[in-house]
């Protein structure tokens, strides 16, 4: 009878816990830097503000420059977290279900069909309500989903990841320039064509977020629901069904949540990239590969990354705002290059 | 007929970044035969041959050619008498058997010259000798793998060079495929003398189709000379790491190598 | 040797006779069909470059069109045609001129129809630079064409030496383009967004390409480059065409394969930079003129000069839809956009479908 655990088990049974404990660390640290950037981001702007005035505007105190600035930061502020949280997870979701490094909506083209959803919803058929704007968003990011994922996985090999990329870098730029020709002759709409071809939060108030909350909060809990599934599908659809897992509707029920978020967010904010894959990616290196622990890390790394961006976005370029898809561009193309690098290319 | 080349390599070292691959190798070619060179994985043969034709730069010393070294030549005139058929070559899309054999005629054409009877006839006389006349308006890409090998050879055959180096040209082929390209390789070198060099992975194919036999290994010469020279039990075992018996063909009366791994060497009594 | 050895040779040496006669007739058949498709070409380009000139809000006859380019003085006509459609015109088939060779080059060299410079990021550096150079710098437009050929070289510059681990020719290259245009653009947006109003026009012009405003200064640099260029281009023409067997296969055929790489990419890149900084990056031209030249002159032979007629056909003919077929005036870029994105998506539908690799 065993009394002791032998040496090397012991200290195998040591490392897996250990990674445990500063996995719950490294999640408070998240949780701090968010409201770190999150009070930055009320703070700065073309204003820089005062704590205490921030604390009074967010009791309600709208007198006075400064607290009236910060009353409308909140939302903003608000909508940069939500959007980016919801944008992580939904790339992480997609880079789970597809088992794609590349995975991300904006790669996949997800968020332009989105966005081409509602411009063809606003100049076609005169949409105005919040909801129903979003239900269209999600409607375009499903059936381009749908469309890229298809062409992808024609031929040998199946949605190779690289294949995948292209159908969406492809798609892409198919549906940006049919958002470009749908708004350029519509002077009524094409004032807002900016916002619907390079994703910004500034246009954020508390109506537009409450709109859009229940959806995001519905495709979250998909998500998180999802994790367990997206563990086993990890190691191919084979062996995830040999595991038990029923692969179809588990690949189906992940997807739709994480077109439902892109979709949502997309249809407040605008198309949005690279948040999606630079986030998870990020993740990985501090959680591993378990989506139980990665899902929840992405959605606050989400909304450290794109309120930040939306931080910087206003501080630089004082004092013209750089809309934050821009921002989000430049740090994610650079990563989304290294990858692309890194990684093996048989594998790829 | 050819006229007869020299082809010399001396004190070669050739090396990927730091790595080297071939370590001071020595070796002479001998003209208007068909040389194998053969060795384990990674043991240099491939980027032995790609040096002698002037695709990597030594590291330290030459390849010779007729005297002079391949480096200093200028790409044609050495495309002119020396061809190569690398390991994996690439057919643009659609391309049909006539222009890529006619590719070939390249290095005799400069800029401005226009194609002349002398092309067309040399295309044609690669296409007859590969039999792949019937392929002509074909496109490559629709072609079987051993059709498509010939072609390739047709075309390394238009160029109407004197010696021709080969990177494992039956490798991914079938084993019909495989003695069909080497008999036309055997052709080529009877009729028109041909200096041949082949990177063979196939021990027993190479000992019988070359008259001279190259072993390599850890990027130098371990062995030379004949089939029958080269192709012994303990050549075998320095280069491949592989116990074996070496018989005669009861077909050919070449060597032919027996492998002997962990469960037949019992039954073998060796 | 005997008789029959005699007979056999003869045999055997008409065969081959017959049979290189067969070659040398298939070749001119070939030779034959280019030659019409090019003249084809040629005849539409003139045709479409003439209607551009007379039609508008005001119709001007051929004569008066005639009358016109001769230097004449035509009353009416001299202005409208002379100093607002000729040079628009004239640009038109310029930069489509240049697209298209640019294009093809890239996609022959590189062996891949996605690795075109509109795609890559070539086409986003030139247009970046343009954009800054002449909404923040203010500078004129020579020096406009020296900020756009240098961006552009940079980013030729930039994708291979990060591209260069998984190899030159492939998708990787692809990839890694694709994430620096999208750099880049957003580069332009912000660019954009400086100037102080979000000036639709302008953001058009160096986001997807537009001749509105087309002034003779803007096209002489692209006429410069395509005089200088393209008979360097031409001069290649042949060893680029044996570089699609490979690098290795290209030298053993006497080709020097990175003499030929480089000259043939500062020609393009110069070639595509100086069109993008006159009208910014006319989408998918550069990328879509190879693959239709391809699919009517024929899979052999060099398909520079078709490709670039594709793309002066594909930039006159869109810039004229553009203006005056549909309800609204949309920008040249735009329709070749919306025309080309389906290409795209096609192409790699049929490649996938084909078990073929990008």
């Amino acid at each position: 009878m065993l009394t002791a655990l032998p040496a090397e088990t012991a200290s195998g049974v040591a490392a897996v816990r250990r990674p445990r404990r500063s996995r719950a660390l490294w999640l408070i640290a998240l949780i701090g830097a968010l409201t770190v950037v999150m009070t930055l981001s009320l703070v700065i702007g073309t204003r820089a503000v005062a704590l205490d005035d921030v604390w009074a505007a967010l009791g309600g105190a709208t007198d006075g420059f400064d607290r009236a600035s910060v009353a409308k930061r909140v939302p903003r502020t608000l909508l940069a977290a939500v959007a980016g949280a919801a944008l992580a997870v939904s790339g992480a979701v997609m880079q789970g279900v597809t088992r794609n490094p590349l995975a991300d909506p904006g790669i996949l083209g997800i968020n332009t069909g989105a966005s081409l959803a509602v411009v063809a919803g606003l100049a076609f058929f005169g949409l105005s309500a919040a909801t129903s704007i979003v239900w269209v968003a999600i409607s375009g990011a499903a059936v381009t989903a749908l469309f890229v994922y298809t062409i992808g996985s024609l031929g040998r090999g199946g949605a190779t990841p690289l294949k995948l990329a292209l159908a969406g870098a492809a798609t892409s730029a198919a549906l940006a320039s049919f958002i470009t020709a749908v708004a350029l002759p519509r002077g009524d709409i094409a004032a807002n064509i900016r916002s619907w071809q390079i994703g910004g939060v500034g246009g954020g108030t508390f109506s537009s977020l409450g709109q859009v909350m229940p959806f995001l909060v519905v495709g979250l809990v998909v998500c998180l629901l999802s994790a367990k599934a997206l563990n086993s599908l990890a190691l191919g659809d084979d062996l995830a069904a040999g595991l038990g897992e029923r692969v179809a509707v588990a690949r189906g029920a992940a997807a739709l949540g994480a077109v439902v978020l892109c979709g949502a967010a997309t249809a407040v904010t605008g198309p949005i990239g690279f948040v999606g894959l630079v986030v998870p990616h990020a993740c990985r290196l501090l959680t591993g590969v378990d989506h139980r622990w990665l899902l929840p890390y992405s959605a606050l790394g989400g909304a450290v990354l794109l309120t930040a961006s939306d931080v910087v976005g206003r501080v630089v370029a004082r004092p013209a705002e750089i809309d934050v898809g821009i921002v989000t561009a430049l740090i994610g193309a650079p990563f989304f290059i290294w990858i692309v690098r890194r990684s093996k290319v048989r594998a790829l | 007929m050819t006229i007869d080349h020299t082809l010399e390599i001396e004190h070669l070292t050739l090396a990927y970044g730091d790595r080297v691959v071939v370590d001071d190798l020595d070796l002479v070619v001998p003209p208007g035969r068909m040389t194998a060179i053969v060795g384990a994985n990674a043991c240099g043969k491939s980027t032995l041959l790609r040096s002698m034709s002037r695709l990597l730069k030594p590291v330290s010393g030459r390849v010779v050619l007729d005297g002079s070294e391949v480096h200093r030549l200028p790409a044609r005139q050495l495309a002119r008498t020396l061809g190569l058929l690398p390991q994996s070559p690439v057919a643009p899309e659609g391309i049909t058997v006539a222009d890529l054999v006619g590719r070939g005629r390249h290095p005799h054409q400069g800029i401005l010259s226009r194609w002349t009877t002398a092309d067309d006839v040399a295309v044609a006389a690669a296409l007859d000798a590969t039999d792949t006349t019937v392929l002509a308006d074909r496109a490559v890409d629709e072609l079987s793998g051993g059709q498509r090998q010939r072609v390739w050879i047709a075309m390394a055959l238009a160029q109407q060079t004197d010696l021709l180096l080969l990177d494992e040209p039956t490798t991914f082929l079938d084993v019909s495929h495989q003695i069909e390209v080497l008999d036309l390789l055997t052709d080529l070198n009877r009729s028109r003398g041909t200096t041949v060099v082949m990177v063979l992975h196939d021990l027993n194919l190479a000992a019988r189709y070359a008259d001279h036999l190259v072993a390599v290994a850890g990027g130098r010469v371990h062995a030379v000379g004949t089939p029958h020279e080269v192709l012994t039990e303990d050549c075998v075992r320095a280069v491949f790491g592989l116990d074996s018996r070496v018989i005669t063909d009861p077909t050919t009366g070449s060597p032919m190598m027996l492998p002997l791994g962990r469960h037949h060497r019992a039954a073998a009594g060796a | 040797m005997s008789a029959a050895d005699v007979r056999d040779a003869t045999r055997a040496s008409s065969a081959i006779a017959s049979a290189a006669h067969e070659v040398a007739r298939a070749r001119r058949a070939r030779g034959r069909r280019r030659r019409t498709v090019i003249g084809v070409l040629v005849a539409a380009v003139v045709v479409v470059f003439v209607v551009s000139l007379m039609v508008g809000r005001t119709f001007y006859g051929p004569a008066e069109v005639l009358g016109v380019l001769l230097g004449h003085d035509v009353p009416g006509a001299g202005f409208t045609v002379g100093r607002l459609r000729l040079p628009r015109a004239v640009l038109a088939v310029a930069a489509g001129l240049c697209f298209g060779l640019g294009g093809v080059t890239f996609q022959t060299m590189l062996r891949n129809p996605l690795a075109s410079p509109d795609i890559i990021g070539i086409s986003s550096g030139a247009s970046a630079a343009a954009a800054f150079a002449i909404i923040t710098l203010s500078l004129d437009d020579a020096q406009v064409s020296a900020f756009a050929i240098v961006a552009g070289l940079a980013v030729a510059v930039l994708v291979y030496l990060l591209s260069k681990k998984g190899g030159v020719a492939g998708t990787r290259l692809v990839l890694i383009g694709i994430g620096i245009a999208a750099m880049l653009d957003s580069l332009t947006a912000y660019v954009l967004s400086g100037a102080a109003q979000w000036d639709l026009q302008e953001a058009t012009r160096w986001l997807t390409g537009s001749l509105n405003g087309t002034s003779w200064p803007q096209v002489v640099p692209v006429l410069i480059a395509l005089a200088v260029l393209t008979p360097v281009l031409l001069s290649q023409s042949r060893d680029l065409s044996v570089t699609q067997l490979g690098d290795d296969t290209a030298s053993a055929l006497g080709v020097r394969v990175d003499r030929t790489r480089l000259i043939v990419i500062v020609a393009a890149v110069g070639l595509i930079s100086f069109a993008t900084a006159a009208c910014g990056p006319i989408a998918f031209v550069a990328f879509l003129s190879g693959p239709i030249a391809a699919r009517i002159v024929g899979p052999n032979g060099s398909l520079l000069v078709p490709s670039a007629l594709v793309g002066a056909l594909l930039v006159l003919v869109a810039d004229v839809v553009g203006q005056y077929a549909l309800g609204t005036r949309f920008p040249v870029g735009v329709v070749t956009g919306v025309l080309g994105a389906p290409y795209l998506i096609y192409l790699i539908v049929r490649t996938n479908r084909a078990g073929g690799s990008l």
